[in-house]
């Protein structure tokens, strides 16, 4: 496979990803701000720090509204993170890796893009805003689910899933990261309503609300949210979940090329991080340098990855 | 323009139906206009959702269109069919010894065929090709032979396309999208099928592989990017071959080869079908500005290590002014009259052809000898006194940019319009694979049409549009 | 006479070259005039892809940078045997036909300076012409190192009334082809009485006389070639007959230095 292959699925799918990961922000956004009485707009600024667009936000606005800041996730084109930049770069990146896709893959793809270009082409209101997300959600899974049908489990399905699952848990690292002291045990008294709204952002955020009901049953706890999120080994958006696999999937490759690399050292010490500590000894490690240290590790795994499949040079 | 006078090849001069539109005759009459809008409607969804466009330039952002399809066939019965392929194949294997001619001994120069200057001062002419023996003694590995038809049994050949020919993508998914749209269609008529080529061309690109080469060459398609206005093209004819698609920053020499950044390290390429211009392929032999190329590619060439497809610095054969030559070409080296006929051309940098198309100018067609894509040229018929005027002065400026050629009254096909059958003026470009083993000429082609009712225009890039293209099993 | 030459050319970057080409056409040629007994290139910091012989019968040798070198040497040597034939090559050999050399290309395109110049130059015949012509050229650009570009055109140094051998060979060629001869530029050795060393090689220009074939002449000694004249490589300007031609990615801050040792036998 090219180089420049691997790059481009790798980054489709991160932006498909990445996409997706933006719509449910904006989704768990919209859904505080219809459920509390003070002052919403201030929680778009939280919401947008976890979606890593609030710096760029702020040097293209002067206040932070609610329609501005739906506007700015959903479809700003000086947004690079923008649902419409992302499907336009997935999209973009599938054009160049066309050849190692099948026929529903790219189709799926291409008419994702067309679908959303279109109901992005305006300013989203209120009232179509469920209808929007609900078409980004139903579009991006239509291009997981060919995916997932049909590619060969080959290097081409591998690189397809390792840009998947670093931008999931880069994801999930960010949005732990701007909420992690609503998690910390000590700091507010349990059963707090602020808390209650900001464990549910959380766990809304990365759609784990259904999944840790069925773990934890209905009473929340910030330690076993924070257990849920970062170590369960059966959520598919928990930080673990996401190192496992970008270490299954690498390992993959090494089995198909008959070669290992850095990156896969750095993978295996990635995901060893995880199996060697409990909850409660990455608490007294301290969450926010926790999730620090694999926001790190995350970035340098990445760049190893371009250098040891060559993805440019 | 006087209906009369134009064949239709549904219909005739004389509105008779012609035998190899009988059965789509019946078919057509037997349909439901609404059915058949909603069809059209649902070809041309498939044509977006495939991604079957080409990029427009000149905007700020590349905006990506679709080639209008229209569902009704253009059908040409095997005996026709026949009498041209031996007429394409006759000028394709021309082509190809007078550019080992030219880049040799020239003897046809020598023999005072074609004037000297016609090479010396022509800017296609590569002289970096001078002495270069391509791999398999090919040069055109893939050639689109632009033909129009006249009459029953007339027909021209408007240009050769011998450098990087594109919209085989469109003949192949204009079948597609038929077989899937009319299947019914099919089983009446018996209809040469299409879908060999890629197949063809890759078992054609590997019989042309260098001679060192083992039995399994490497091909790869070479693109300029995915903002070329030809890229879904490259990718699907990658695709199709299975072969990779690369571009330039993709390849360096390694080895003494061209070689492709695979996940695994470079690998070597024995074959490149190149859709990038002789230009931009070297930044280290031609354009140093070029950033589409590979530096050193030509280099690997000359040490005969890679085969180009086609061969850089085939345009002189395709060039406008070689063109009205082509006849004289044909018979130097096939010893054969040429079957299919060039149109007459008046070559504007002679004083009295100029001086008889200066007179002339509002019945003729005059083009730039290096243009292409219907830009640069002058349709008489058509234009306006002012129009006339001031191509005038261009052409005084500079004849020997230019040849005239008489407006032909182009045959029409119908196509599907919102009142129903409308006829519209067609060319033709079949595409001729060449290789050692022989020479392969895909039955059909790619039928454009002129859109616009009269217009004799059918350039994708000036709205036109493409037809499915029938050779009947007779 | 049998000469001996060595040619080092030494580059060093302040950042390491990523990837990188050199075209050499650093190998005298074989023919009626010389006759190369031995000739080796060899490369440190760099591979040698392949050679080939181009449409002027130059050999050219393609050699790559080894990535992330901050050296490249390139050392070519050996011996060449060399007739005294008074400048004369001698006829045409293809495979390019004599008509390109008729082609002016964007440095030989003969301007203002160069007409003019043609226009004083007498004689009866064809040759005579030609060596006219030498004289002339060699009168209205002064020899002087330092002052003209690589790149500049043969206009460039009429206008500027100096140059370096690179630009009296442009100039004869823009003229001689002005004048109707099909002529071209030569890069090559030369052993001169004074001294071993030198720091660049040598370029003159031939011009294709009927019944003659080709003549050589070298404006910058105002003579032809003779015995001393090592030809390497050949074509219609610097360009074509240039001893490197390269491009790289990397390697900024490129410091170079060349050896050519030219001694008799």
């Amino acid at each position: 496979m090219l180089g420049k292959t691997a790059n481009g699925l790798f980054w489709m799918y991160r932006y498909i990803e990445r996409a997706e990961n933006i719509s449910r922000l904006v989704e768990t956004g919209q859904r505080i701000a219809l459920t509390r009485l003070d002052s919403p707009d201030d929680e778009w600024v939280s919401v947008m720090k976890t979606a890593g667009v609030a710096k760029a936000y702020k040097r293209h606005h002067e206040t932070v509204t609610k329609e501005a800041a739906i506007d700015w996730m959903l479809r700003a084109k000086e947004n690079p993170s923008s649902v419409l930049s992302a499907i336009s770069s997935a999209r973009q990146n599938a054009r160049v890796v066309r050849t190692a896709l099948t026929h529903d893959v790219w189709e799926a793809m291409n008419g994702c893009y067309m679908a959303l270009k279109d109901a992005l082409s305006r300013r989203v209101n209120e009232r179509d805003l469920p209808a929007v997300i609900d078409l980004i959600k139903e579009r991006t899974a239509l291009v997981r689910g060919t995916t997932q049908g049909t590619l060969l489990r080959n290097d081409i399905f591998n690189f397809a899933r390792i840009g998947t699952f670093l931008e999931r848990a880069d994801n999930i690292a960010r949005i732990l990261d701007v909420k992690y002291y609503v998690l910390l045990p000590s700091v507010y008294s349990v059963g707090s309503s602020i808390d209650n709204v900001q464990w549910e952002t959380i766990l809304r955020a990365v759609s784990a609300r259904g999944g840790y009901r069925m773990v934890h049953g209905s009473q929340a706890s910030p330690r076993d949210i924070a257990q849920f999120l970062v170590l369960d080994r059966k959520m598919p958006r928990s930080l673990e979940f996401s190192v496992t696999k970008i270490r299954d999937n690498l390992e993959y490759l090494a089995l198909d090329y008959g070669d290992r690399h850095r990156s896969h050292e750095l993978a295996e010490a990635l995901k060893q991080r995880f199996t060697a500590h409990d909850i409660d000894a990455i608490f007294d490690y301290g969450l926010h340098e926790f999730l620090q240290d694999v926001l790190g590790s995350l970035n340098e795994l990445g760049q190893q990855i371009e250098k040891d499949y060559r993805f440019y040079e | 323009m006087n209906e009369s006078q134009t064949f239709d090849e549904m219909w005739g001069r004389e509105q008779v139906l012609r035998p190899p539109y009988e059965r789509f005759h019946e078919w057509f009459e037997g349909e439901d206009i609404a059915r058949l809008r909603a069809k059209q409607r649902e070809a041309e969804e498939v044509f977006r959702l495939t991604g079957i466009t080409f990029n427009v330039y000149g905007r700020a952002e590349a905006e990506e269109r679709l080639i209008p399809f229209d569902i009704i066939p253009r059908i040409i019965s095997g005996r026709e069919w026949q009498k041209l392929s031996r007429g394409i194949e006759q000028r394709v294997q021309a082509i190809n010894a007078f550019l080992y001619d030219i880049y040799h001994r020239q003897e046809i120069v020598k023999a005072g065929r074609i004037p000297q200057e016609m090479v010396s001062r022509n800017d296609a002419f590569l002289p970096q090709m001078i002495g270069v023996k391509p791999p398999g003694g090919v040069y055109t590995h893939i050639v689109g032979i632009d033909l129009v038809r006249t009459d029953d049994n007339e027909f021209y050949v408007l240009e050769d396309n011998a450098r990087t020919p594109s919209g085989v993508s469109y003949m192949l998914e204009n079948r597609e999208t038929m077989l899937q749209m009319f299947p019914e269609l099919f089983s009446r008529n018996r209809v040469q099928p299409v879908q060999t080529y890629p197949l063809d061309l890759r078992r054609s690109l590997a019989a042309c592989a260098p001679a060192d080469v083992d039995e399994k060459p490497t091909i790869a398609v070479l693109t300029p990017g995915i903002y070329n206005s030809a890229y879904f093209e490259h990718a699907f004819l990658a695709d199709q071959m299975g072969v990779e698609l690369v571009e330039g920053q993709d390849l360096r020499i390694v080895g003494g080869k061209v070689a492709m950044r695979t996940t695994e390290g470079y690998r070597p390429i024995d074959v490149l079908y190149r859709r990038v211009d002789d230009d931009f392929l070297d930044p280290l032999n031609f354009n140093p500005e070029s950033a589409l190329g590979i530096p050193g590619i030509m280099d690997v060439y000359r040490a005969g290590r890679i085969t180009i497809a086609n061969a850089p610095g085939t345009g002189i054969a395709d060039d406008k002014a070689i063109y009205s030559y082509m006849p004289d070409i044909v018979e130097f080296y096939t010893g054969e009259k040429a079957i299919l006929e060039n149109v007459p051309t008046w070559r504007c940098s002679e004083p009295e052809a100029l001086a008889y198309v200066l007179d002339n100018l509002h019945d003729l067609v005059v083009k730039e000898v290096h243009g292409s894509g219907g830009y640069g040229m002058l349709i008489g018929p058509t234009s306006t006194r002012k129009e006339i005027a001031a191509f005038r002065d261009k052409l005084k400026a500079r004849p020997g940019n230019y040849i005239a050629q008489p407006t032909l009254s182009l045959s029409t096909v119908p196509i599907f319009t919102q009142k129903g059958l409308a006829p519209r003026h067609v060319d033709l470009r079949p595409f001729v694979l060449v290789s050692p083993a022989g020479i392969k000429i895909t039955p059909g082609g790619l039928t454009r049409v002129a859109l616009k009712k009269g217009s004799l225009v059918v350039n994708s890039s000036q709205g036109g549009g493409t037809k499915d293209t029938w050779v009947l099993e007779d | 006479m049998r000469l001996k030459i060595r040619h080092t050319t030494r580059y060093a970057f302040d950042d390491p070259v990523i990837y990188g080409l050199q075209q050499l056409r650093k190998t005298p040629k074989n023919g009626p005039e010389q006759r190369v007994i031995a000739w080796k290139t060899t490369v440190e910091g760099g591979v040698k892809e392949l050679s080939f012989e181009d449409h002027h019968r130059n050999t050219v040798e393609l050699i790559s940078f080894e990535k992330d070198v901050t050296e490249l040497v390139v050392r070519c040597e050996g011996e060449v045997e060399v007739l005294d034939s008074s400048g004369v090559i001698g006829p045409h050999r293809g495979p390019s036909p004599l008509w390109l050399f008729r082609r002016a290309t964007p440095r030989t395109r003969a301007g203002q300076g160069c007409r003019a110049l043609v226009r004083e130059v007498k004689g009866e015949g064809d040759l005579d012409r030609l060596h006219a012509l030498l004289r002339m050229v060699h009168g209205a650009v002064g020899y002087e190192i330092g002052v003209s570009r690589p790149d500049w055109t043969a206009e460039d140094a009429v206008t500027a009334g100096k140059g370096v051998c690179q630009d009296h060979a442009h100039v004869f060629v823009a003229c001689a082809r002005e004048m109707g001869f099909p002529a071209r530029y030569v890069s090559g050795y030369l052993m001169t009485g004074d001294r071993v060393q030198h720091e660049a090689s040598h370029a003159w220009a031939e011009a294709h006389v009927e019944g003659l074939g080709w003549v050589g002449f070298d404006v910058s000694n105002e003579m032809s070639p003779d015995e001393r004249y090592v030809r390497v490589a050949t074509g219609l300007d610097y360009a074509e007959a240039a001893p490197v031609t390269g491009s790289r990615m990397g390697g900024t801050g490129e410091a170079l230095s060349v050896e050519i040792e030219v001694a008799q036998q």
